[in-house]
């Protein structure tokens, strides 16, 4: 069994390339770009790179994305699944250590920005504000000390690949947050990887208030409905 | 507004609200129309233990008759989650009509490989 490395894009094809060519470099791991209903020259970049790329009929976000990527690693017998962002902010080199997190018996990999010994990542106030809540948000509900809950550069043990495939709570910050908590609570482990994230190579930041407040709100609900049930093997989907 | 009145209307408006987190987490209903309905049921426990806040707000707005505002406000947020949902219904159309677009384009797309198959097989 191999290593898959999901690369959800949407419109990316200006930073993709580079991406694709530091993940070629790596031993043994397999990409898969999933264009997330791009309507620019992805698909191509992927194609030319010789990389596979599923195409969604239209854009999803990233944690659709992210969840049809895992279903390609399991109909391709992938043993691990690390995700990687196209635009190049995540950074290919701590996709060994990620990895190894992973080989080492932790069930999810988290990439964190803020751990101890990461590299110098600057975030703006009200971000930087709402990461820590959330990252609170996370210690409360299951006990595991989050420094970056909200980063989307994670490994994951097959069991967990699975659960996902079926589960992965696809909504802004839910794909993120939430999948940490699901994933404790089913009773895998979860760590904390440091690892440097470098400025984006293209593309915007989707950060802005009042849909942070509306995203913050929506995963509470889905969290305390996920605690109201008491749900451990994921219920029926 | 009598004893019993208030007790009811509490109970009640929880009571939906509990039911929809619990919709939530049993993957029924999505947290972004369950946001919708919590906006109604949660602030309604408040209304109902103090029935004063009504006849005071209303008399801010210059309300004659303060249980009117409750009914246009409520009809106010019903009329804008029945618009949401056009809007929702509208997109999930869309989404329905592209995929089958795509799958006619995909068995197309199939029927061609397999024809440029047999094609193979006969020379």
């Amino acid at each position: 069994m191999s290593a898959v490395a999901v690369i959800p894009a949407f419109n990316e094809e200006a930073s993709l390339g580079g991406v694709l060519a530091e993940i070629a470099e790596i031993d043994g791991l397999v990409p898969v770009v999933v264009d997330d209903g791009s309507s620019d020259g992805t698909a191509g970049v992927a194609r030319n790179a010789g990389v596979a790329c599923v195409r969604l009929p239209f854009n999803l976000g990233v944690g659709g994305a992210v969840r049809t990527g895992l279903r390609w690693a399991l109909d391709h017998d992938a043993g691990t699944v690390v995700i990687v962002d196209a635009d190049g902010q995540h950074d290919p080199a701590d996709v060994a250590a990620l990895l190894a997190a992973i080989d080492a018996g932790a069930d999810l990999a988290i990439g964190s920005r803020f751990a101890a010994d990461a590299g110098d990542y600057a975030v703006g106030g009200t971000r930087r504000r709402a990461m820590r809540i959330l990252n609170r948000l996370v210690r409360s509900t299951t006990g595991f000390a989050a420094t970056d809950a909200t980063s989307g550069f994670r490994a994951m043990s097959r069991p967990v690949v699975e659960y996902l495939a079926r589960e992965y709570p696809v909504e802004y910050l839910a794909d993120t947050v939430e999948v940490i908590v699901l994933v404790r609570r089913a009773g895998h482990e979860v760590i904390e990887v440091p690892v440097s994230m470098r400025e984006r190579a293209g593309g915007v930041p989707s950060a802005r208030r009042f849909r942070l407040v509306f995203n913050f709100l929506r995963l509470l609900v889905g969290i305390a409905g996920g605690v109201l049930v008491g749900r451990r093997d994921g219920g029926r989907s | 507004m009598s004893a019993v009145a208030q007790i009811t209307l509490s109970v009640v408006a929880l009571g939906i609200t509990f039911w929809v987190v619990r919709l939530v987490g049993l993957r029924r209903l999505r947290s972004k129309y369950a946001l919708l309905w919590l906006v109604i049921t949660v602030p309604l426990v408040p209304l109902a233990v103090f029935p004063a806040i009504v006849d005071e707000a209303g008399e801010f707005l210059g309300v004659n008759y303060p249980p009117a505002l409750l009914f246009s406000l409520s009809s106010l947020l019903l009329l804008g989650i029945v618009i949401h949902y056009s809007w929702e219904l509208s997109r999930l159309e869309s989404r329905t009509r592209r995929l089958g677009e795509e799958i006619a384009l995909l068995n197309a797309r199939l029927d061609d490989a397999e024809r440029a198959d047999d094609g193979e097989d006969e020379s």
